[in-house]
């Protein structure tokens, strides 16, 4: 019983690396193109870093669903050159998020700013959660009380 | 009874709010822009006719005007055409056209099918100049007052009704200016 449960395992991975090798390759190419084509040459890792998270926190307003790093649209493309050119010019994260902000609103923004009219969106979580830790709490001392 | 109403008043609660979302969606995705109220930003652009000349703000400036975002590649500008082309016609201020992230060959040929509908034209091709503006979608219109402030902004084809509006407000800056 035992050793027949091994052998399949065996079987399984057997079957998981024939399987996986081809993928593994895929990925390893698919990663050396993606970088042959990326058309920014960085100064730095940590510069590549940093455009990467802004791209990804900064929604294209063409397509509104998609941040900057995922939209193939035109303006998305400009915005991400736009984005580079500020990194080359040694300007601050905050100073490429408020440059998106003064043109295109808190919209662009996949975390808004906490402001008045923020609070249901950012509060709205929090309150739900107390309101059924509050209400499980009374569920649970009523069904006490019944034992 | 009053405990099993209240998962019915969920229910219809969470449906009303649903209902409110779906019918206000089409106005969600129209990004309201930071910029009205703001002066307009600066710029240096060349013309269409005339690659060689510019227009900056400065020449624009002193007189009301509308400025009219559109590409020769824009569908929904050839929709709103006949309504650009009558407020070309019937505005009481000047229709400048700005021609975005376009080929000149191609945005000349579009014209030369549709007709030339602006009294002016701004050409911006890296479309450096409409980042600045916000814009983000073709067909756009705004209104600029004589004073250089962006006052409105219209994002989408002109239809009957926007075209009206446009027309009562073109009509309120130009008496603000000559007031």
């Amino acid at each position: 019983m035992k050793t027949r449960v091994q052998g399949s395992g065996f079987r399984f991975q057997g079957w998981l690396r024939v399987a996986l090798a081809p993928l593994l390759a895929l990925w390893l190419a698919a990663g050396a193109v993606a970088s042959a084509i990326e058309p920014y040459e960085f100064e730095s890792e940590l510069q590549r870093q940093r455009f990467k998270a802004l791209a990804e926190e900064l929604r294209c307003t063409v397509c509104q669903n998609q941040s900057l790093a995922d939209s193939d649209a035109p303006l998305a493309q400009d915005l991400r050159d736009e984005v580079f050119r500020m990194l080359q010019g040694n300007r601050s994260d905050q100073e490429i998020r408020n440059f998106m902000v003064e043109r295109y609103g808190n919209y662009v923004l996949y975390r808004p700013p906490v402001a008045a009219h923020t609070l249901l969106l950012w509060g709205g979580p929090i309150v739900l959660l107390i309101i059924g830790l509050v209400a499980a709490v009374i569920v649970i001392r009523k069904r006490r009380s019944a034992l | 009874m009053i405990r099993m109403l209240i998962p019915l008043g969920v229910f219809l609660a969470l449906l009303a709010l649903l209902i409110a979302g779906l019918q206000t969606s089409e106005n969600r995705k129209l990004v309201q822009s930071p910029l009205i109220g703001k002066p307009m930003p600066d710029f240096s652009l060349p013309g269409l006719y005339d690659p060689e000349s510019t227009t900056s703000r400065a020449d624009l400036l002193g007189e009301p005007f509308i400025l009219n975002v559109w590409g020769s590649w824009c569908w929904a500008c050839r929709v709103e055409h006949p309504f650009v082309e009558r407020l070309g016609n019937e505005a009481p201020i000047a229709l400048v056209g700005f021609n975005w992230k376009d080929e000149r060959e191609d945005a000349l040929a579009w014209i030369d099918q549709f007709g030339d509908a602006w009294d002016r034209h701004l050409v911006d091709f890296e479309g450096k100049v409409a980042i600045d503006l916000g814009v983000y979608g073709a067909p756009e219109t705004f209104l600029v007052d004589h004073e250089g402030v962006i006052r409105h902004k219209h994002i989408g084809p002109i239809d009957a009704n926007v075209f009206q509006d446009l027309m009562r407000r073109a009509m309120e800056l130009k008496a603000e200016a000559e007031s």
